[in-house]
């Protein structure tokens, strides 16, 4: 299983231990509403676990996308940044926000696993 | 991610609108708006929503709004000592837009007034409608009866195609014009009907008794031109008509002036007319109108992609603070970001450019005239 999930809705996949890609849940596009603005982090930049990584906005909110680990920015998804919907449409796939070189692998293995998430959202 | 704006479940009961089981049956997500369970959004969302208004026809229910009526023969003389609008002149079956001011010249709800036969009919704000009742009973309920009507429910069918929908179920509804009004039967109801909305589109309010409402939303929506609309497009399609919404681009703390509302003071009430002033705060709007105010309210358009929301600061080249946003979102129709806010007056002038303060980074927008996207009623 390669596919973890944060408490805040969002989901971090290891393909390999170069990158990992980042991304928002289901559930969050769902109570964002219509994604029309995103704001990616800087490729290259070293970010903290818990720290604002990118803002995603709907027509009605805006919300901070978290780093769900410690990294370096590698990549962002500049279709996304063309094509905001793609959040809504695709959010596990193509929509994808960046990608980012785990510093500390620790952390991904303490993040939620599919069914610890699906019990999470249970609870809402 | 941080919490998208879901309202937190508040501790008081919620008020339902007479068409709440339609709502859930129609998959709506329901949000606490002025102490009801509104639908901000149905399943198809905001944005196919939005263009359903402005390509065919959407309804939205706005029962929450207040309805009042003034009853007696000094009803619209008894008014004018509350709103700086010429009721007296309105003619049977003409609506206006207006507002009630308090002694600073401030703006304690706007409304619009329709002159029927039997009596002056009040649309008011949900969030003001407690307060507005007070107001008109403790300030005119001598010279007029004050009459609240939680016995109705309101629908709004707007958008380009909504005549086609209603005049199929009452074809008497296509000769009116923009701002007028009458009584039609409509799937079995007596409804007063106005050609009005909140929109910028063509379109009909429909006051209905609540006991008929949900027949008639069924009988609508079963029209090929109407789809159900929540209260998040209602919010981008007034944005991009350039209408205020009350609680945000104006309050008690602005004045018609500031806010660009003076259009709406006819002659008559303005100094030099035959029935001047006499409302709250007459002295400090006539010196404004003469005058001009010390701020205004302006629409703004960014030149980059970021939405500027309500609240956000604007600055002007030197970084200093010329006003804020009141209003703002990504424009669905014009498809850029939108805005309302109050600028100093000497910056405000069309063609300008101010910045906004979003996260730390400073966007350029450009003052433009409102409507962003064009009026389109039936006059």
């Amino acid at each position: 299983m390669t596919t973890m999930f944060t408490p805040d809705h969002e989901w971090i996949n290891i393909e390999d231990h170069e990158a990992a890609v980042v991304g928002i849940t289901l559930h969050a596009q769902d109570a964002l509403g219509d994604v029309v603005f995103v704001d990616l982090p800087e490729v290259g930049r070293t970010y903290k676990k818990g720290e604002i990584a990118g803002v995603v906005e709907s027509v009605k909110a805006a919300a901070d996308i978290y780093m769900p680990v410690d990294g370096e920015v590698v990549e962002v998804n500049e279709d996304l940044r063309n094509d905001p919907s793609l959040a809504n449409s695709d959010p596990m796939g193509n929509g994808w926000f960046f990608k980012v070189h785990v510093s500390n692998l620790a952390q991904f293995e303490e993040l939620m696993d599919p069914p610890g998430y699906d019990a999470l959202l249970k609870t809402l | 991610m941080s919490a998208a704006a879901s309202s937190p479940t508040p501790s008081t009961e919620l008020h339902h609108t007479p068409l709440h089981e339609l709502h859930l049956e129609l998959g709506a997500r329901m949000v606490p708006f002025a102490g009801y369970a509104m639908p901000v959004q149905y399943p198809a969302g905001i944005l196919a929503e939005h263009r359903q208004c402005r390509e065919s026809a959407a309804l939205f229910d706005v029962s929450h709004m207040g309805q009042v009526r003034l009853v007696g023969s000094d009803a619209a003389a008894a008014l004018e000592s509350l709103v700086p609008v010429d009721v007296q002149g309105l003619s049977l079956g003409r609506q206006r837009y207006a507002f009630f001011t308090n002694a600073a010249g401030g703006l304690l709800d706007d409304l619009m007034i329709t002159r029927r036969a039997e009596d002056l009919f009040l649309v008011v704000n949900a969030g003001c409608k407690d307060a507005d009742l007070r107001h008109l009973t403790a300030q005119i309920g001598h010279r007029c009866q004050v009459i609240a009507q939680p016995e109705l429910a309101l629908l709004a069918l707007q958008g380009p195609k909504a005549v086609d929908a209603l005049a199929r179920i009452n074809a008497g509804v296509a000769s009116l014009t923009f701002m007028t009004g009458g009584w039609f039967a409509l799937a079995g109801a007596e409804c007063f009907v106005t050609r009005s909305g909140y929109t910028g589109e063509d379109g009909f309010e429909i006051s209905v008794p609540a006991t008929h409402a949900i027949a008639l939303a069924r009988t609508l929506l079963a029209q090929p031109e109407v789809q159900a609309a929540g209260l998040g497009a209602r919010d981008t399609l007034r944005l991009e008509a350039g209408l205020c919404l009350y609680g945000h681009d104006i309050d008690a703390t602005t004045t018609p002036v500031e806010a660009g509302l003076t259009w709406a003071i006819q002659k008559v009430r303005r100094e030099g007319g035959e029935r001047h002033g006499g409302y709250p705060g007459a002295q400090v709007i006539d010196s404004q109108l003469a005058q001009g105010a010390a701020r205004r309210r302006v629409g703004l358009v960014g030149l980059e992609r970021a939405p500027v929301r309500e609240g956000t600061v604007l600055v002007d080249a030197h970084g200093h603070k010329v006003g804020s946003v009141t209003s703002g979102t990504l424009g669905p129709s014009v498809n850029q970001p939108i805005a309302m806010g109050y600028l100093a007056a000497n910056h405000a002038v069309p063609g300008g450019e101010v910045y906004a303060e979003v996260r730390g980074k400073r966007l350029p927008m450009r003052i433009t005239p409102m409507p962003f996207a064009p009026h389109r009623y039936r006059r």
